[in-house]
């Protein structure tokens, strides 16, 4: 775990030197800004509402729509993992402001030369041709400016690739041509096909169109989950945007990723490699729901659950997120141990 | 400058003798001729595939499936949903095939690079001029291979091979059934072999055939560009044929190459395919930068800047870019360190590409710049590299790529660094060489004119698709969710624009090719100095039959005969 402390701190150190710097060039970052810290408010009214509400079954309704594109946006969706929220950051407030400066930097250069040394301006043009100072410059200065990124994306590699608890869900989703299926092996191996909503239907159902799926994957909110995918025929690609998640379904490999999502909500993704004619057409749309709902959900669908253990590894899965130094980890951890007791 | 004519014998009438039309342009071993058709055919395969991206623009202006249904009826389907969104299928296949293989790469080495290599070191010819024809030949034969695959059934919803341009199997072996993919393979396949066999003619003629004197750090850094891009072809292209030989009998003949179901991988097609897919990218733009080399020293009267640091940044650009390719791949499922060495590695090409864009801002500082057509060219080609570039480094992050990978910020991004970083650099090599390949000049006014509004079009088409990309929409899909609308809206109105432009350059070839004045043996004044300016324009059939030499006051920026 210590291993990304060390650039974490770098990265604030280098993030807030940039905003500093460029508060008053950027007006989105600002805006961005204010976006994230909104967000944990909204975020915890509604963990409490859903808390209240009874334990059976019933799809979340659109008003708990939260991963899904805004129209004319040109930010990224709002982030709803810890490393999607570690990554939006930094491209947000390290990659977005140095490769704006860099082109305004290139830009200014070539509009200073085209004014200075137009003909009119400098009929004799000079005849230097090296200068190793200013060459050993602008080769060690892109390495500096490429190290500093580079240190938090590797940090972010590694969250990204922390392997699963033991105790995580498991979820194998399989992609096939053109739709979704998500088996739950822990729960009896059921599996539950996914396929687009008629534009008529998600109209119906005040979702997005080209996005609304019949039977959505559900998963438990807060909680790891060990994502497997895989596909049946040609490659696809599970991909949830507010997530940061996407990992191809390949033929005869099962790829695998850790996920924690970290409040209930409706997410939605599309297929991101072309399989073939409906590529365009089957979406993915996570619903994630308390423990307690995502259980009801799994016996409505003929699910089996490992009755009083479950309770435990939730506490034991939380204890372990404490332990590793989560924040909102530890939080859980009380209040599922309470649960528990 | 008018005295060089007398000082070259190609001047002759019996050099000057041509042979007959068919001869001549049919069976042709000369390199300017062959080169001049490469550029007519890279200019045929640019404007088909120019109007696919406008039905794909067209297409995409609104959410629903509006035109694909006319596009299947008129090229002799039967329109219906599943036809329809194989139709678009086709068509991102057809435009990425076709830009790469038959417009970037056929006008960048085969026309300028055959057009000026042999001029710019003093060479009579290429090394082997008949290789040179088979070599124009198997690329229109592939042309013609990619053009019959689209009235040939691809799958089982239509005509044409809908896999996109990467080919990526198994949906390019057990999931589309019937000829039209073989097809498109083996246009690959003749393309490739007419590209190795014009690689090992390049690498030959610049190790052999400069004139004498013209030691490889004397010459001009185009040709370096065109040698370096030579090897990166020679070493890649093999590797792309293998894999869609295996693609052709994993189709065909029961093998198993990338089917899991026989102990293959589809993953290993990916990693063949990309080894050869990045240095690819690297083919296609290394030329350009020696023409924009060039250009700038010509219009800022000033040798280029830091020459041997531009030559090495080349062929550094072309080393590290064998050892890059997986960041195609980010989210295949590769394990963190193979990640993270990919994401280091694939930063490291941003070193050399800055000292590149570094070196041509140094050339114009302190020049005395000439704002003719090349050189605006050339200053919105560094610009817009730039930002190509940068969209480069955000997605050589493996972590943030998960978010970005295969959406339109992909296709945003190397839009950039092509469709303007390429294209830029092909027209503005086109400004700059059309008075020495046609004897005529252009209007100057209207080269600046389709400057504009190409640089506007182009920006306002590629421009937005890094919003759609980063809000989340997919590549290669022809319907989606109307909060997308917005900017896909936008970008369709900027392909128009674009339009525009490409109008204006044809009205600008008919200007020149009617009534423009007859061109200068050099019309660019005392910055053009490489060798191809001191003959007469356009050369004469046969050039250098005495060699020019390149004497020890010669460097590697002026190259012209001490009396010019």
């Amino acid at each position: 775990m210590n291993f990304g402390d060390w650039p974490k701190a770098a990265l604030r150190i280098v993030t807030t030197l940039w905003a500093a710097a460029l508060l008053a060039l950027a007006p989105q970052v600002a805006l961005a800004q204010d976006e994230a810290a909104d967000a944990p408010v909204a975020a915890a009214e509604t963990t409490e509402t859903e808390a209240a509400e009874a334990p059976a079954y019933t799809p979340l309704g659109p008003e708990h729509i939260k991963g899904v594109p805004e129209a004319g946006g040109i930010d990224f969706q709002p982030q709803y993992t810890d490393d999607g929220q570690f990554a939006y950051k930094m491209h947000t407030y390290l990659l977005v402001p140095v490769i704006t400066v860099i082109s305004l930097f290139v830009l200014a250069l070539l509009l200073w030369v085209v004014v200075r040394y137009r003909r009119k301006a400098n009929p004799e043009p000079s005849k230097t041709t090296h200068n190793t100072f200013i060459e050993v410059v602008w080769t060690l200065v892109p390495v500096l400016i490429l190290v500093g990124i580079a240190i938090p994306s590797i940090t972010l590699l590694a969250r990204q690739f922390e392997t699963a608890p033991e105790d995580a869900v498991t979820i194998k989703a399989t992609g096939y041509q053109w739709y979704w299926g998500y088996s739950y092996p822990d729960y009896g191996e059921f599996e539950v096909i996914s396929n687009m909503l008629s534009d008529e239907d998600a109209d119906a159902n005040g979702e997005p169109r080209n996005l609304a799926v019949d039977n959505r994957m559900v998963v438990p909110a807060n909680t790891p989950i060990r994502l497997q995918t895989t596909s049946a025929d040609v490659i696809h690609a599970f991909a949830v945007p507010s997530l940061w998640f996407k990992i191809d379904a390949v033929p005869g490999r099962l790829n695998e990723r850790l996920l924690t999502i970290n409040e209930p909500g409706i997410y939605y993704g599309q297929c991101s490699e072309l399989c073939g004619i409906k590529h365009g057409f089957m979406p993915i749309a996570v619903e994630a729901l308390p423990r307690e709902q995502f259980e009801a959900w799994i016996v409505s669908k003929g699910g089996t659950i490992g009755g009083a253990d479950a309770a435990a590894e939730d506490a034991q899965s939380a204890a372990d997120a404490a332990a590793a130094g989560d924040a909102a980890g530890a939080v859980e951890a009380e209040t599922a141990e309470a649960a528990a007791e | 400058m008018a005295d060089t004519a007398a000082t070259n014998p190609g001047h002759d009438d019996h050099a000057d003798h041509k042979p007959g039309f068919f001869a001549r342009w049919f069976m042709s071993t000369n390199h300017k001729d062959i080169g001049t058709l490469y550029l007519i055919f890279a200019i045929m395969a640019g404007v088909i595939g120019g109007v696919i991206s406008g039905v794909m623009r067209m297409e995409l202006a609104a959410p629903g499936i509006q035109y694909l249904g006319w596009w299947v009826d008129m090229l002799g389907g039967e329109a219906s949903l599943d036809a329809n969104l194989h139709m678009w299928n086709v068509f991102i296949t057809a435009h990425g095939l076709i830009m790469v293989f038959f417009m970037v790469m056929p006008a960048m080495i085969g026309g300028f690079g055959n057009w000026f290599v042999p001029l710019m070191i003093g060479a009579p010819d290429m090394a082997f001029p008949r290789m040179n024809n088979i070599s124009f030949w198997l690329t229109v034969a592939g042309f013609l291979s990619l053009m019959f695959s689209m009235f040939v059934p691809g799958g089982p919803s239509g005509l044409g091979a809908g896999v996109g341009w990467t080919v990526y199997a198994p949906l390019s072996t057990g999931y589309s059934p019937g000829p039209a993919v073989d097809f498109a393979i083996f246009s690959l396949h003749l393309a490739g072999a007419g590209s190795i066999l014009g690689a090992t003619n390049f690498i030959t003629t610049i190790f052999n055939m400069r004139a004498p004197g013209m030691t490889l750090h004397k010459m001009p850094l185009f040709v370096w560009s065109v040698l370096v891009t030579a090897f990166l072809l020679l070493l890649a292209l093999p590797v792309l044929a293998a894999a869609i030989t295996m693609l052709l009998t994993d189709r065909n003949f029961e093998t198993t190459f990338f089917n899991p179901a026989g102990g293959g991988d589809p993953v290993l097609y990916q990693h063949l395919f990309w080894f050869f897919g990045h240095p690819e990218v690297y083919i296609m733009i290394l030329p350009g930068f020696g023409m924009i080399s060039q250009i700038v020293a010509t219009f800022s009267r000033k040798p280029v800047f830091g020459y041997l640091g531009m030559a090495y940044a080349m062929v550094a650009i072309g080393v590290v870019g064998f050892v890059v390719w997986a960041h195609h791949m980010y989210t295949v499922g590769m394990d963190v360190n193979t990640k993270m060495y990919f994401t280091a590695a694939t930063m490291v090409i941003a070193v050399p590409t800055g000292v590149k864009i570094f070196s041509w801002i140094a050339t114009m500082w302190g020049g005395s710049l000439e704002f003719k057509s090349p050189l605006v060219w050339s200053l919105g080609f560094i610009f817009l590299f730039t930002v190509g570039g940068v969209t480069g480094v955000v997605l050589a992050n493996g972590g943030v790529d998960d978010n970005l990978h295969d959406t339109y910020y992909v296709v945003a991004h190397f839009h950039y660094v092509l469709s303007m970083g390429a294209v830029f650099s092909l027209f503005a090599g086109f400004y700059y060489w059309f008075p020495k390949m046609s004897g005529r000049m252009h209007s100057e006014f209207l080269a600046h004119l389709h400057f504009w509004v190409f640089f506007i079009g182009v920006n306002i088409i590629f421009f937005p698709q890094h919003f759609l990309g980063i809000q989340g929409m997919p590549r290669r899909i022809p319907d989606y969710n109307p909060a997308f609308e917005y900017w896909n809206h936008i970008s369709s109105i900027g392909y128009m624009v674009m339009a525009i432009s490409i109008v204006i350059f044809f009205v600008n070839l008919i200007y020149s090719f009617t009534v423009g004045k007859k061109a200068a043996d050099n019309p660019w004044g005392e910055g053009a100095t490489t060798l191809e300016w001191t003959l007469s324009s356009p050369p004469p059939y046969h050039q250098f039959e005495t060699l020019p030499v390149i004497e020890d006051h010669h460097d590697y920026h002026d190259h012209r005969p001490a009396s010019a």
